[in-house]
């Protein structure tokens, strides 16, 4: 699949928007860009320093609501510090720094964005929100 | 018209974002470069030549302002770091000094944040109410509902004359009028009124105005603050420091200069307020009927077109300013700001700092085109033929 379909695809009909009720098990967090409009509520459920489920609402464009889409799928069922060390990769491609490709899994569709400076902040805005919730933890 | 006077538009650009900030003319950045190469020394030091050239100009700038808005006195005339900082200034070191708890302050959710949270934060203080004056369907306000809004505990309206996303212009002097008669003051956020169009303080008789220089041509960082002569008199200065105080031997010893001086404390924005001088004998001498005229003809230009386009929604098809706030279905505005950037057209995208208009209008996000003197139909038609398109702007947005 092509990146723009990947990321059209997460924009449009994302299996982790938020759709129902959720109970106190889950934590929220408030992603919120500096420099633009996008929004995002990012709510993620913890056990046994584990991310068991996740979810997330807000209004963002495109890049940052794809990206926030395909971030939780990664993150689903993944121990806390495997999270961590996926955002920092990801961290290291959008800010031109060292990092492994193949670790990227799907969030490579965003390696263009490097280019365009006003686009790497949506792309990392569900980054910044879900390692609030890592250092709290971590 | 006039676009030959403006350094920024000999590029490839069309710049929809005035309400933002503006771009400047050259004449606005010589006066600037003159006060960085030629005498930039520090005001209030008259004891050389440069530094007394400082003081002439910066109170000359101060003239250039007064005669403008039509105050009555220079002394009126507060230079501030902007609109934001002024209506601080207002809230905090006028109404802050006396207002009691349970008195009501009015405002509206059309209002651009920095007439929003300074009365929010002095409620939190002093147990004041801010209370909104119901918007009618095209979210205007009348008179009608400013009247119904009063009870005996409201002291203050403030209000913009212009607002941000709607463009609506609301009745000031009909306002002012009949609040002096209740014994409450106006407030008056001139930020997107005061370059566009004449302002009269004494014919609209506002207790206080506050505007911005960047939006009418000239530099960031500076601004005014108007507040009739009897109240600034009362005003607690925010800031205490340098260049205000007389003298002072103790705690209890302190003296400060008269006004306006008083409400300056520290070295001024010299450049910004001379930069401001200049920028409004600019546009004096285009002539601000002439361009309230010009923006209003352009805007119906801009309208009769983007109202042909059966994928946009425009939040405010009638509107009195140059704003023209509207959405693409189902395209996030950041989408279509970002698709537009590609083709070099600047436009704003967001709630635009009036964060509780969504109550009003149901929509969070919007674009805004904002219109200046520069803009012409030709900028109009690039944006409409871009907007025309939807699979285009679909396509363009990553």
């Amino acid at each position: 699949m092509e990146s723009r379909e990947v990321i059209m695809n997460h924009y449009t009909s994302s299996p982790y928007k938020k759709s129902k009720n959720l109970d106190k098990s889950y934590q929220k967090v408030t992603t919120q860009s500096d420099s633009c409009i996008d929004h995002l509520d990012i709510f993620v459920k913890i056990e046994e320093d584990k991310i068991v489920d996740a979810c997330f609402e807000g209004e963002a464009c495109a890049i940052a609501t794809s990206s926030c889409s395909i971030l939780l799928d990664n993150c689903i069922n993944k121990d806390l510090n495997e999270v961590k060390d996926f955002i920092k990769n990801f961290e290291n491609m959008i800010y031109e720094y060292p990092y492994n490709e193949e670790e990227l899994h799907e969030t490579a569709v965003f390696k263009e964005i490097v280019k365009q400076g006003n686009r790497k902040s949506c792309a990392y805005l569900p980054y910044k929100g879900l390692k609030k919730i890592l250092d709290k933890k971590l | 018209m006039n676009i030959e006077d403006f350094p920024m538009l000999k590029e490839d650009l069309i710049y929809l974002d005035n309400g933002a900030t503006t771009l400047k003319p050259q004449c606005v950045i010589d006066k600037i470069t003159e006060y960085y190469t030629k005498y930039s020394a520090n005001a209030h030091r008259g004891d050389y030549d440069i530094s007394f050239k400082v003081d002439q100009e910066y109170e000359k700038a101060r003239e250039i302002v007064r005669n403008f808005i039509h105050a009555k006195y220079k002394e009126e005339v507060v230079f501030t770091s902007g609109t934001t900082e002024s209506l601080n200034m207002i809230a905090n070191g006028f109404f802050g000094k006396f207002l009691e708890p349970n008195d009501e302050i009015l405002i509206t959710q059309s209002e651009h944040a920095s007439n929003v949270l300074p009365w929010f934060r002095l409620s939190m203080k002093l147990g004041v109410v801010v209370k909104y004056i119901p918007l009618d369907e095209h979210h205007y306000v009348t008179l009608e509902n400013v009247k119904k809004s009063i009870t005996p505990n409201t002291k203050v309206i403030s209000l913009a004359s212009i607002t941000n996303v709607i463009g609506d212009e609301r009745p000031i002097k009909e306002i002012c009028e009949f609040a002096h008669k209740n014994n409450i003051f106006v407030v008056m956020d001139g930020a997107q009124s005061v370059p566009h169009r004449k302002t009269d303080v004494q014919d609209l008789d506002v207790d206080f105005l506050a505007f911005s220089g960047h939006k009418m041509c000239g530099p960031t960082g500076i601004g005014i603050l108007y507040g009739k002569k009897e109240l600034l008199e009362e005003m607690e200065p925010q800031n205490v420091g340098g260049g205000m105080n007389e003298s002072f031997d103790s705690p209890n010893e302190v003296y400060l200069k008269d006004l306006p001086t008083r409400l300056e404390a520290g070295t001024p924005n010299i450049a910004g307020a001379i930069g401001l001088g200049e920028a409004i004998k600019y546009l004096e001498s285009i002539g601000m009927d002439k361009i309230e005229d010009y923006e209003k003809k352009l805007r119906a230009y801009a309208i009769s077109k983007l109202i042909c386009i059966p994928h946009l929604d425009i939040l405010n098809i009638e509107s009195d300013s140059g704003i023209i706030s509207f959405n693409v279905t189902d395209v996030f505005s950041q989408d279509v700001a970002y698709y537009l950037n590609k083709y070099k057209i600047c436009v704003r995208a967001g709630n635009h700092c009036a964060k509780i208009l969504k109550k009003e209008t149901g929509v969070q996000n919007s674009l805004r085109v904002s219109l200046y003197f520069y803009n012409t139909e030709s900028d109009i038609d690039n944006l409409v033929e871009l907007l025309n398109n939807k699979e285009k702007i679909v396509e363009g947005m990553l």
